[in-house]
């Protein structure tokens, strides 16, 4: 906005005299020559650009330039050329994928549901479970006891998902003639939870069991992980709090009740929400390493699809980008949204 | 004062060892039986024998992994991964966040919001895949012709780590380097001098997250190495599980461990150099996710 010409005329209270104001002459010369100065400033301080320069370049190249090449989701798939040269194909990726019926179209919904079903129930049991570790972890006095228990159970969040997923194929993996069952399906059938031919065909080859071993690798690998930021809250906690709660008559119930819920709320809310709003990233490394042709029907996910069609298979890559965008753009929605509620709620941005 | 435990505090103590001492157990189990498994007879393995300890103890299923050349190679090939991709991470990344904490940066919101948009929007597979294709050709085209730089140079920039570093190097107060710079400091030399020794633990976190992060890495590097020569370790496991999972495939008849033992001893082999330093990183991964709040 221009300066009026009252902005440039100060009133000298010392001599109650009028006169340039020469801060205002300045402002005006900034926006006047507005990038001149930008580049006097960035010349002053060059180093500091030239910092910012390769961490600019490689977020540049490798994370913005991929979607660049999502325009290839609205034109007409042609390998060859580049994604600049090829027709528009306005929408029609996205029809086909939520309206056709075919069966590229349903594999498309049916990924999109085992998507959510898998984080919606990673946010049902594997949410609570480090909480509940925090809370207990917390119970135990001895300090030597109590880092044996917490080394042990972050051990497994330090293999790599290959070496986590390579120990869960083999120890639910199916029999045959010339070796036997993975240990877990003998102990299942030890237990008599399950009929042997069930345990023999392998558990990771029937869809019903998909899931559960999802989640379950899923707690293994991270509970203990991260029971540590709400064991921190817990710890944070005041002694005083307890001995008036128990000067009070309170009980461990009451006490878990009246002074460490309240105190580890806003942290369970904050990673609640953040865990609400990556609830359609499904980590598609651990789906990829365990799932097999058998499965499909419980354990595809979208990234899978896209990634089977357009770099394992060749359905086209426009097709298998458009897949994946609907989901990440969704998932976008979601991390904003709750992002927005957490600094309402909190006044702490995640980000 | 010593107060007597009450029945409802005695109920939960008990609850909370137990309970703890199950979940310890079966967090560490798979490791004990993978160990069990990898050391035991072929008789005892492929009729199911092995519950916790080894049965007929043999050493071949080692010995015939250290003796592979291919699994030292890949081995090797996970260490300049790691080594490189974390210098390379930690050079962008520090010198990026050092930027990034000055007020008198221009358009920093604009630089922040490109790190922070990545977080919430990736382009997906599918694009990554071509984008990483056409910039292996650009490679090529300038000399670089081991797929090896391309996964360290384009993989594994985290902006999460970035921010990590950026809000510990706003915390460092401005007036020491204010002293630094009266006492004829330049750009460079406060950073060096001022901002990275006083904010080591921020820095040592950060540099293993990315150091965990290119040693676990795989479904790029898989994709994107087309050598089997250069293959991490992580790929050669997986392959080597793939492989042995094929029902036509079994260690020959003269073997005495068998194949469930390679691939148990492949996994041992693996994890060992992890857990002989875990005692002594372990803290500083504590400290990160409690700096970050949430972790990627």
């Amino acid at each position: 906005m221009r300066a009026k010409a009252a902005d440039y005329i100060l009133y000298d209270q010392e001599t109650g005299a009028y006169r340039v104001d020469p801060e205002q002459v300045v402002r005006d010369d900034v926006e006047k020559h507005y990038w001149l100065h930008v580049g006097r400033m960035i010349l002053k301080d060059w180093r500091l650009y030239v910092m910012l320069v390769p961490m600019l370049l490689v977020f540049l190249f490798w994370r913005y330039f991929p979607m660049y090449e999502l325009l290839g989701c609205f034109k007409v798939n042609d390998m060859v050329k580049p994604v600049a040269d090829q027709y528009f194909s306005g929408f029609s990726y996205f029809k086909r994928l939520l309206f056709a019926g075919d069966s590229l179209s349903l594999d498309f919904w049916r990924a999109m549901r085992n998507t959510f079903l898998l984080s919606f129930y990673g946010l049902c049991f594997g949410f609570p479970m480090p909480i509940i570790l925090a809370l207990f972890f917390n119970e135990i006095k001895s300090d030597i006891a109590r880092s044996v228990y917490q080394v042990l159970t972050y051990l497994p969040k330090f293999m790599s998902t290959v070496v986590m997923t390579s120990l869960v194929v083999m120890l639910v993996k199916q029999g045959a003639l010339t070796t036997n069952m993975g240990i877990i399906n003998q102990a299942l059938v030890k237990l008599g939870v399950m009929s042997y031919e069930t345990a023999n065909a392998g558990l990771l080859n029937n869809p019903t069991f998909f899931r559960t071993i999802y989640q379950i690798s899923g707690i293994w690998e991270g509970a203990g992980y991260d029971s540590i930021v709400f064991f921190a809250a817990i710890i944070a906690i005041s002694p005083t709090s307890y001995e008036a709660a128990q000067i009070d008559g309170a009980n461990k119930w009451a006490q878990m009740r009246y002074v460490v819920l309240p105190s580890i709320l806003s942290t369970v809310v904050i990673m609640l929400i953040t865990r609400i709003g990556s609830l359609l990233n499904v980590g598609y490394e651990k789906v990829l390493l365990l799932y097999n042709t058998n499965t499909y029907v419980t354990a595809d996910v979208v990234s899978t699809l896209s990634y089977r069609h357009g770099m394992a298979g060749n359905t086209g890559t426009g097709i298998a980008a458009a897949a994946e965008m609907m989901n990440n753009v969704i998932g976008m929605l979601l991390v904003i949204g709750a992002n927005t509620i957490a600094r309402k709620a909190s006044n702490t941005s995640l980000y | 004062m010593k107060r007597k435990l009450e029945i409802s505090e005695l109920i939960f103590k008990i609850l909370s060892y137990t309970f703890l001492t199950v979940f310890a157990l079966c967090c560490l189990y798979p490791f004990v039986y993978a160990v069990s498994a990898a050391l035991s007879g072929r008789h005892a393995v492929e009729y199911g024998q092995i519950v916790l300890f080894p049965k007929n103890i043999q050493f071949e299923a080692f010995a015939r992994m250290f003796n592979n050349n291919m699994f030292w190679n890949a081995y090797t090939n996970t260490l300049f991964l790691a080594l490189f991709g974390t210098i390379w991470s930690m050079l962008t990344s520090i010198l990026g966040a050092y930027a990034l904490s000055k007020k008198r940066l221009l358009f920093r919101k604009f630089f922040n919001f490109f790190l922070v948009f990545t977080m919430w929007f990736s382009a997906g597979l599918v694009p990554q895949y071509l984008n990483y294709i056409a910039t292996g050709k650009v490679f090529e085209a300038i000399g670089i012709m081991d797929d090896k730089w391309l996964v360290v140079i384009a993989m594994g920039m985290a902006a999460m780590n970035i921010i990590l570093l950026r809000n510990a190097f706003e915390g460092v107060p401005s007036e020491i380097e204010e002293a630094a710079i009266v006492d004829g400091a330049t750009e460079f030399q406060v950073l060096s001098k001022v901002y990275i020794p006083m904010s080591k633990s921020t820095i040592a976190t950060v540099a293993l997250f990315f150091a965990i992060s290119r040693w676990n890495g795989y479904f790029w590097a898989r994709q994107m190495i087309s050598n089997s020569n250069e293959h991490p370790l992580q790929v050669f496991i997986r392959l080597r599980l793939e492989e042995f999972q094929d029902p036509d495939f079994i260690t020959g008849w003269n073997e005495v461990y068998a194949t469930d033992s390679a691939i148990y001893a492949l996994i041992v082999c693996s994890i060992i150099p992890i857990l002989i330093i875990y005692p002594f990183i372990q803290k500083y991964f504590a400290k990160g996710v409690n700096m970050g709040g949430v972790k990627e």
